[in-house]
């Protein structure tokens, strides 16, 4: 295919709706600023009910922004239905037309278009071709495994050529073997095309293993944007560092330069810009940062309050100074095993470490 | 979710609804077209009624409540509603209750249950009239013939309710069977685990839980048998109710206003009754029973249980299909309650005189309204369900509204708004002195309408438009609504959308709605009788003029073929949803769907 990427602007976008229950209207989107670069793929992650969905359906034409103005390229879409623009969705449910085999599913966006038949044809082949279901044309779609009609709904939409790739939790079908499978098929898929694609999921795993960028989001609002590695080692505040992989906090104070004062103990942290001293601040340990050692030996005293073997690693959970924080000691064969009541010392890398502004929860 | 009413948003979804023309015009002409056939001929009757004979008031009310012959009338429909409200919600609860909830011994015989408690529901509305009176009437088999009664009479309050509860009780069949089915078992067997007695679960566990079922059956049975004309009509005798009074009034009195303002009450009456019905009693029914049935019922065999329900089931199933028989042993017998030796006579008769024209005039009309009506409804149901717009909660209650206005009523609105062309006058159109409604002469704009095949037509589609409507609805609501996004996404626009996908996914109600609306076109009577024109025979209104005037042989010969023409019908579609079926869905979707068309033969 070979058109240029285009990218997407949403400039200042809210979508207020009216609780069922209190009769009270709210923010499902709340000025949302975002800028999408041509040919990039990024992913809309966030809990149930954080707007992700709508923000996608927005694009896609199905809701009208309250506020705000959408861009595709250089071209404001506000007004198109979406049968005029130039997007395509992938849905949660598939949404195959039942009545039609796997050809006339595909083709259907390319007969609209009044592309020839003989086109159509070369061209729903090779798709097919690339999403690895050649041979299937004739097939019905109640025929098909739910992998295969995934990708016939991922060929139906990529067919058409749109600049913008929609996708609605696409992969939340299918077994979770099946998902890790299919995620890298659409990745490799995009990068092949070089489309520009907005990927909504609740699943953290899934965001991160197929994303330029994730918007992180939280009650209609982003919560931070970023490439994977940055959302998990940098994240701007704990509802971040929470909802992306395991995370255990440590509250102190920032004792200025590169010390963290946790009930009196000072540890090493990096000089963190933005912190005063004396201000709060929280410590994010990642649980497979965390190394234990004897006492004395390292940088913050412990106790070990839970000990689980746990195959591949093992799992602690230890009392620094009345907070709890987890461990994952991997290899476990080859390290000491500490018993629940153990007093140890926790000892880490500075640079693993990352500390936050504290923000009132 | 609710949708705000944010200025931005509102004003792009309008934006977006005038970028989509054949939206646009579909809803402008629908809109129109309820307007038009549905709001303003009973617009104009409600007028009508309080502007009287120069100046605004009551006093056509007054004048019609004067009249004995009304508020007797009035009080007869209430207790004829309430009689055969009660004894169709009863027998259907019986059947409903036999068919899941007890394991008879031999499964032929649930079987027959259950077709016996669907016959009446696609019969012409006065079959079961015509063969009570040749069982029961004065020269009937029964009374006169078999136990040699002089004077048996079987005209009146208890033939009418008789005859409306073997008609109706189909319907609370139905209605009682979807929410028996929803019960959970486990409610039951808790009930029993707790030594309750079969009878005690029966009367505190089953029967609250189905109340609001019960009442929701009993009401609409009650809107059913006070519109029903056409029994009344043949098996009332001087025992009136208001759907033959109003006819009265205007085929007998040519008193316009007075037939307007006691139509007006007539449906003010069914309409509280529908509003009562659709909005309190429907959501309180689904929200009783929530739960789908998780397990299997397990059938109660006990046969002090089962022996008393076959005997009862057996009982009203025979009387049922001896009422069926007697229709075509009425065409065939020489002279009924005197001759019983078979001939064709009065089948010759019927095509000897103009039953040819009728079944011509009859089937043409039907023929041109059914696929009219099912087209209408399905386009209403994608609107109602699929989209959303200003007019959307507008247009779902005006096609519901048909369902509560009485035949007789349209009828008369019919005859008011259109027999002086459209919005053609202030008056009545002017009756001859001894004359009929048949010269009145149509002018003004449109004024062709009345009196032409299209108001026949007409009639025929608003009559079955609810029907279709809700069958359409409700497959439209199994209907993943990614599936439309997805088209629309992909470029097309609404009218597209409707045509390559959401039609051929409903092409079974679609079908369903065809024929259903075909079979309502061919056996109406009760608006139809009103508005027809020596230029067009109706069966119906012949099997009616005949039946009238006592020639039960003749009406026979036309049901009989009537009945023959209904259920081929019936039986062509049914043929044809199995071969559509079986090309595209598994075995249990089919085994599923098959007992949900039940449902939507309606």
């Amino acid at each position: 295919m070979s058109r240029q990427a285009v990218g997407l602007r949403l400039e200042s976008i809210s979508k207020i709706y009216k609780d069922p229950k209190t009769g009270k209207d709210f923010y499902a989107v709340n000025h949302v600023e975002l800028e999408i670069a041509p040919g990039s793929f990024v992913t809309l992650l966030g809990p149930s009910g954080c707007g992700k969905t709508t923000i996608l359906r927005m694009i896609g034409g199905f809701e009208s922004p309250d506020e705000g103005e959408i861009y595709l390229g250089d071209e404001a879409i506000n007004r198109l239905t979406p049968d005029r623009r130039d997007t395509a969705m992938v849905f949660q449910s598939y949404a195959l037309f039942p009545h039609y085999n796997v050809f006339d599913n595909v083709a259907y966006g390319l007969k609209l278009r009044k592309v020839d038949k003989d086109e159509i044809r070369e061209r729903v082949l090779k798709i097919l071709e690339l999403v690895e279901l050649k041979g299937y044309e004739e097939r019905m779609t109640n025929q098909l495994s739910g992998g295969q009609q995934q990708r016939v709904a991922l060929a139906r939409a990529i067919v058409v050529e749109p600049a913008v790739l929609l996708f609605d939790e696409p992969l939340s079908n299918l077994d979770a073997k099946l998902r890790v499978q299919m995620r890298t098929q659409i990745r490799r898929i995009q990068q092949e095309l070089g489309i520009t694609a907005v990927y909504v999921t609740h699943d953290q795993a899934e965001a991160m293993a197929i994303s330029d960028q994730i918007i992180l989001m939280k009650s209609g609002q982003i919560a931070q944007i970023g490439s994977p590695q940055e959302i998990y080692q940098k994240p701007q505040s704990e509802f971040v560092a929470d909802f992306i992989g395991e995370a255990s906090f440590l509250r102190g104070h920032y004792r200025g330069k590169d010390k963290l004062d946790i009930s009196g103990i000072e540890i090493p942290v990096n000089a963190t810009p933005g912190l005063e001293s004396g201000q709060e601040a929280t410590l994010l340990l990642r649980p497979e940062v965390i190394q234990l050692v004897d006492r004395g030996q390292g940088k913050l005293p412990a106790k070990v309050v839970y000990s689980c073997f746990m195959g591949a690693y093992h799992l602690y959970e230890l009392d620094v100074e009345d907070q709890r924080i987890m461990a994952t000691l991997s290899n476990p064969r080859l390290k000491k095993i500490y018993q629940v009541g153990d007093e140890v010392d926790v000892d880490y890398l500075v640079d693993e470490v990352h500390l936050m502004r504290q923000y009132a929860q | 979710m609710a949708y705000h009413r944010s200025k931005q948003g509102r004003s792009l979804e309008r934006r977006k609804l005038w970028g989509d023309p054949v939206l646009l015009i579909t809803i402008v002409l629908l809109s129109l077209f309820l307007f038009l056939f549905i709001l303003y001929p009973l617009l104009t009757l409600l007028l009508d009624s309080i502007r009287g004979e120069g100046k605004l008031g009551f006093e056509v009310y007054g004048r019609v409540l004067d009249l004995k012959r009304f508020r007797q009338a009035f009080s007869n429909t209430l207790v004829l509603g309430a009689i055969s409200g009660f004894g169709s919600t009863l027998i259907g609860l019986l059947f409903a209750y036999v068919d899941i909830y007890v394991t008879l011994r031999r499964r032929a015989v649930s079987g027959l249950f259950r077709t016996v408690a669907l016959l009446p529901v696609v019969s012409p509305p006065f079959v079961l009239s015509l063969s009570m009176i040749l069982l029961f009437g004065r020269t009937g088999l029964i009374s006169r013939s078999l136990l040699g009664m002089r004077h048996s009479n079987v005209y009146g309050l208890h033939g009418i309710a008789v005859v409306q509860i073997l008609t109706f009780f189909p319907v609370c069949y139905l209605m009682l069977k979807g929410l028996l089915t929803n019960i959970d078992p486990s409610l039951e067997e808790a009930a029993r685990d707790m030594g309750a007695s079969r009878w005690k679960v029966f009367v505190t566990v089953t029967l609250p839980l189905l109340l609001p079922g019960l009442g929701n059956a009993f009401l609409v049975t009650f809107i059913e048998a006070v519109a029903d004309f056409a029994n009344p009509m043949l098996i009332g005798g001087s025992y009136d109710t208001l759907a033959t009074t109003i006819y009265l009034q205007i085929t007998g009195s040519y008193d316009g206003t007075g037939a307007a303002a006691m139509s007006v009450m007539l449906l003010g009456l069914t309409l509280v009754l529908f509003l009562i019905q659709k909005y309190a009693l429907e959501r309180k029914t689904v929200s009783t029973l929530t739960g789908k049935a998780s397990r299997m019922r397990a059938g109660i065999q006990d046969r002090s249980v089962t022996v008393p329900l076959t005997i009862l089931c057996s009982a009203v199933a025979s009387f049922v299909i001896l009422l069926y028989i007697m229709v075509p042993f009425g065409a065939l017998f020489k002279l009924w309650g005197k001759n019983y030796s078979l001939s064709l006579q009065w089948f010759e008769y019927v095509f000897k005189y103009d039953g040819m024209n009728a079944f011509r005039d009859s089937f043409a009309l039907s023929a041109i309204a059914a696929p009219l009506t099912a087209l209408l409804s399905m386009i209403i149901a994608y609107l109602v369900v699929k989209r959303r717009f200003g007019m959307r909660p507008v247009i779902e209650f005006v096609s519901m509204l048909a369902m509560a206005v009485p035949g007789t009523v349209l009828g008369i609105g019919y005859i008011r708004a259109y027999a002086n062309g459209l919005f053609g006058s202030a008056h009545w159109p002017a009756f001859q002195e001894g004359g009929s409604l048949h010269q009145i002469m149509p002018h003004g704009l449109l004024g062709s309408i009345y009196g032409s095949s299209l108001v026949l037509i007409l009639v025929f589609i608003v009559r079955s438009l609810p029907v279709g409507t809700r069958s359409g609805i409700s497959a439209l609501r199994q209907i993943d609504k990614s599936i439309e996004e997805a088209a629309y996404d992909l470029g097309a626009q609404s009218g597209k959308v409707f045509r390559t996908i959401t039609l051929p996914l409903i092409r079974q109600s679609f079908l369903s709605g065809l024929v259903t609306s075909f079979v309502r076109s061919i056996t109406a009577i009760s608006a139809v009788i009103l508005l027809v024109t020596p230029q067009y025979v109706l069966i119906t209104v012949r099997i009616n003029e005949f039946a009238e005037k006592g020639y039960y042989g003749v009406a026979c010969a036309y049901a009989t073929i009537l009945i023959g023409i209904t259920y081929a019908a019936i039986f062509i579609m049914n043929w044809v949803l199995e071969r559509m079926d079986n090309s595209s869905r598994s075995p249990r979707a089919r085994a599923r769907w098959r007992r949900r068309r039940g449902l939507e033969a309606l």
